[in-house]
């Protein structure tokens, strides 16, 4: 019945158009609409609505193991997960990232952490990134977290952070990233990370300052885009108390460790 | 087992091969098939059924939406000015719809979901009934979705009502067009999580190796930063290519190899389209010269030529005449030269013509980025690209030129020592826009700063400086072939032009774009954020000039009207509906607005449209024109009054070498040149300009610009 009255309205409509054209401007609303008068308001507002949002408004999703990897140390092996997924548009994601790291010698879950994110493009090549991090090992801490994302000039990939605790400790992050490409699939990526404290935090213990840095080399085999086995180097240190917090528990501050991981994403 | 299992497996691919071939409509099948002309669906009235159906591709089994269960769908040919019944069933679960592309139908008809029509609803029966006033070779396909890349388009001829200028003995449709096993779906999501993903021809340590071996350490090295610090590729040519695409002639691979025949002597047209969803194509036949005979459906000049590139939606009839009875090679490369299709045109059926191999990829120059100054050869460039500042939210403030590295270049020609003054340019309060006000030849306006009245973000991620118009140029990768290359500047209309108006007004539109974000659009803004059309009133004559500020060509299609192509044709320019605008590249056409109607406008690289860079072109009817929106409503186009040249005293000429700027064609006696300052400009060594026949006299009175 709707559909008929439609129809009908239309008609009159096509008459209108070619005997009188109407005022087709007066609907501030509509970005165009001439074709109303000829298959019905109703129709055409649904088809519109439907053509904008899926010609610039899409969501897409994303779910990658950055670093999916086994680190040989000379005295033990540590198993990482780096990984991150995001659903969204161009200018807003909501983000997730994690990291665990589990040692397989001892079954032991050594450090495992979430966070979400909200993360909104702020320039061409920059995310801003806030939300919560919840810890659950080694202690469950929950922060707040503020950070940047993005692509620096030159082409370095760059995630910078600071976490606000619950107990107020303020701590920062700082990865960079880099592709060297070798050939089209083999791909060599230097990596480095630094972790800064803003006050000692025994519990954790770590020290004011530069916590820890670590450097890597990775060379990977792009198999597919999504797919890629690599090997690596990584040099880890840590610095001032933090350091003296390792080497007092017998520690050393310092160490390096071969990689072999999977970077993979869908 | 093992074997008996794999005999198996090629025995049903063979058998699945052969029973395809049946499904090719009979003028894709080869000739081996028994295809040595076109058997057309004629008529007046069709049936054309939209479903999902298999397809062998290469060997390989696919899925594919479209047309009659063919892959392309059926040629439709009738005859111009008769009225014509389309009946389009839809047997899809999804919407479907048909877009005749470049056919002057009525705008309702014209099959554009949500601009022209609903949509067909899945299990609906839509019938499109048109006659319309031309004729040529054009295509049609779906603008639902993602479809048109799963398989539904095909081609179209209108035959013309009196006799056809351009005589033939035998003639071929040639659809190019490019197939993925991946889903479109699938391919856009990739391009959103890394636009790199298909993109296997980057500049490698052993490129870097080579460079500096043969220009030295430090200009490679320079070169690489310069690239590095736009955060761009020059390499980034094709979003998706041959790593996923399958590029494909009349639907054959060229493994599949479509193969026509002709006899020596005879003329044989070829009646060529694009219809690929991402491919833009180099087409040649290597020791076969073509002539060109129409373009987009509409008879031009002929012209001879070797090699010609086609961009996506366009359509271009050549004319071979092969002397000896030899196969020859008809081959459509992608542009980014990651894969090429390759069909056989011998005096046998069944002939197999040996694949060319593929050319070396080219890599973007200076003159991509809109920063060459028109001395410079391809390679010794030097990064001006405007990358926009990480701070800079609107405008061409942030944009540091004088940081610009030109160390370790070819700078020989130009100075460009003192580009450090520029930095201190106000590049927000420089209309330029407003001088195309003239409605003269402004598109010889080259080397000038361009100015950017648009909406900016993170949408947008650079800025083309100084785009100049390069109609003349044969397209990214051509540049040094050893044989001729057709540019839209070789192209004259067969026909004068009916509508000689010069235009009453100018929309400058920009093409814009983030590609790290895949991020594509319109003047920075994305379809999805449009609130009102583009606004033409009916009968009113319109240049639109098309400023690229990406770094890759984008094939640029208007519904429902051809446009005239501003390269100097005079009265016989070449009238298109789709029209490659290359990077760094500044392109008018103008329109005579005779269609009332509301027209999309997009980008016709399919993901680029599904991103955003489209809109919408409405004509408004004469008889509202009063109450129809000016065009300065339109957003993004605030300026075209009032244009004030008097900030343009900060910008300082005299430091600048115009070198190689060709001012002849420039119209100064529109130009208010009354507030610049002539004293502080340096003229000495502009030897490339060209000033004669030149007024100067006529500089001083103008009286602005309105």
């Amino acid at each position: 019945m709707r559909q008929s009255m439609i129809r009908s309205a239309a008609l009159a409509g096509m008459a209108a158009l070619f005997a009188a054209p109407v005022a087709l401007s007066q609907d501030t609303q509509k970005p165009w609409g001439q074709a109303d008068e000829i298959w019905g308001e109703a129709e055409m507002a649904e088809a519109r609505d439907q053509l904008l949002s899926s010609h610039g408004d899409l969501r897409t999703s994303y779910l990658q193991a950055e670093r999916f990897e086994l680190q040989s140390f000379d005295d033990e092996d540590v198993l990482l997960l780096d990984g991150n997924a995001w659903i969204g548009g161009d200018i807003n994601k909501l983000w997730f990232k994690t990291e665990l790291e589990y040692l397989p010698d001892e079954g032991d879950l050594e450090e495992a952490e979430v966070q979400a994110l909200w993360s909104r493009a702020i320039s061409p090549y920059f995310d801003l990134q806030l939300g919560v991090r919840q810890d659950f090992e080694p202690q469950g801490r929950t922060h707040a977290v503020a950070g940047v994302q993005g692509l620096a000039p030159y082409l370095f990939e760059v995630d910078a952070a600071a976490f606000l605790s619950a107990d107020g400790d303020l701590t920062s992050r700082v990865e960079t990233e880099y592709e060297l490409l070798l050939t089209q699939r083999l791909i060599l990526q230097p990596r480095a990370e630094m972790e800064f404290s803003a006050q000692d935090i025994p519990e954790l213990e770590t020290g004011s300052g530069l916590v820890s840095l670590s450097a890597g080399l990775r060379l990977r085999y792009e198999i597919k885009r999504e797919f890629a086995p690599y090997i690596g180097v990584e040099y880890q240190r840590s610095f001032g108390d933090t350091a003296d917090y390792i080497e007092a528990a017998g520690g050393e501050a310092d160490a390096t460790a071969f990689l072999i991981g999977i970077r993979a994403w869908y | 087992m093992f074997n008996r299992r794999s005999f198996l497996g090629a025995a049903l691919g063979s058998s699945a091969a052969i029973g395809s071939a049946s499904l090719l409509p009979a003028w894709a099948r080869s000739a081996v098939h028994g295809n040595t002309g076109i058997t057309t669906l004629t008529g007046n009235n069709f049936d054309l059924d939209v479903g999902e159906f298999a397809v062998n591709i290469g060997g390989r089994m696919g899925h594919a939406v479209g047309v009659n269960g063919t892959l392309p769908a059926p040629l439709i040919r009738f005859r111009e000015g008769e009225e014509v019944t389309l009946n389009v069933i839809n047997r899809l679960k999804a919407d479907t719809s048909i877009h005749w592309h470049g056919l002057l139908v009525p705008f309702y008809m014209d099959g554009v979901p949500g601009v022209s029509f609903p949509g067909i609803k899945p299990g609906e029966t839509f019938q499109y009934k048109f006659a319309v006033p031309q004729s040529g070779t054009y295509w049609y396909h779906s603008h639902s979705g993602l479809q048109e890349q799963q398989g539904h388009y095909g081609p179209l001829i209108i035959d013309p009502a009196g006799a056809d200028p351009v005589t033939y003995d035998r003639e071929y449709v040639m659809v190019l067009s490019d197939w993925s096993f991946e889903h479109p779906h699938r391919i856009f999501e990739k391009l959103k999580a890394s636009a790199e993903t298909y993109n296997f021809n980057q500049r490698t340590l052993g490129d870097f190796a080579e460079d500096a071996g043969e220009e030295g350490f430090g200009d490679a090295l320079a070169d690489r930063a310069m690239w590095g610090n736009m955060r761009m590729s020059p390499r980034d040519i094709a979003d998706v290519t041959g790593a996923t695409y399958t590029y494909l002639i009349n639907g054959h691979s060229t493994f599949d190899n479509w193969n026509g025949v002709f006899e020596p002597g005879e003329r044989v047209r070829l009646r060529i389209i694009n219809a690929s969803a991402m491919s833009i194509f180099n087409v040649r036949l290597p020791g076969l010269p073509m002539t060109v005979v129409a373009a987009d459906g509409l008879n031009v000049r002929p012209v001879e030529t070797d090699e010609f590139q086609i961009g996506v939606a366009e359509t271009y009839d050549v004319i071979v005449e092969p002397q000896d009875a030899k196969a020859y090679a008809f081959v459509a490369e992608s542009i980014d030269r990651s894969g090429q299709a390759v069909a056989t045109l011998g005096p046998r059926a069944g002939m197999r013509v040996e694949a060319p191999e593929l050319r070396p990829v080219p890599t973007l120059t200076m003159k991509d980025m809109a920063m060459d100054h028109g001395s410079h050869g391809g390679h010794s460039m030097s990064g001006m690209k405007a990358g926009q500042g990480e701070a800079a939210p609107t405008s061409h403030e942030g944009h540091d030129m004088g940081g610009m590295s030109h160390e370790g270049h070819d700078m020989t020609k130009m100075d460009h020592s003192t580009h450090g003054d520029m930095s201190g340019m106000d590049h927000s309060n420089h209309d330029m826009s407003g001088m195309a006000h003239s409605g003269h030849n402004m598109s010889a306006m080259d080397g000038g700063m361009q100015a950017h009245i648009h909406a900016n973000g993170p949408g947008v991620a650079g800025l083309a400086m100084m785009p100049v118009s390069r109609l003349d140029e044969p397209g990214i990768g051509l540049e040094d072939v050893p044989h001729r290359v057709l540019t839209y500047a070789d192209l004259r209309s067969l026909e004068p032009n009916y509508d000689t108006r010069p235009p009453e007004r100018e929309l400058e539109i920009h093409l814009t774009s983030n590609m790290h974000r895949y991020m594509w659009s319109f003047d920075g803004v994305k379809f999805s954020e449009v609130t009102e059309s583009i606004r033409l009133n009916e009968g009113e004559r319109v240049r639109f000039m098309l400023v690229n500020d990406t770094m890759m060509p984008h094939p640029i299609h208007l519904h429902g009207m051809f446009f005239e192509l501003e390269n100097g044709g005079g009265n016989h320019r070449p009238r298109k509906h789709t029209v490659i605008v290359k990077p760094g590249d500044k392109v008018a056409f103008d329109v005579s607005s005779e269609h009332v109607g509301d027209w999309a406008f997009h980008c016709h690289l399919l993901f680029h449209m599904h991103a955003g860079m489209m809109n919408v072109v409405s004509v408004i009817p004469a008889a509202d024109g009063a109450a129809a929106a000016p065009a300065d409503r339109h957003p993004g186009h605030a300026g075209h009054e009032g244009m004030d040249h008097s900030q343009h005293s900060d910008m300082d000429h005299g430091s600048m070498n115009h070198e190689g700027m060709d001012h002849g064609n420039m119209d100064h006696g529109n130009m208010d040149h009354s507030k610049m300052d002539h004293g502080a400009m340096n003229h000495d060594g502009h030897s490339g300009m060209q000033h004669e026949g030149h007024d100067m006299s006529q500089h001083k009175d103008h009286g602005g610009h309105q």
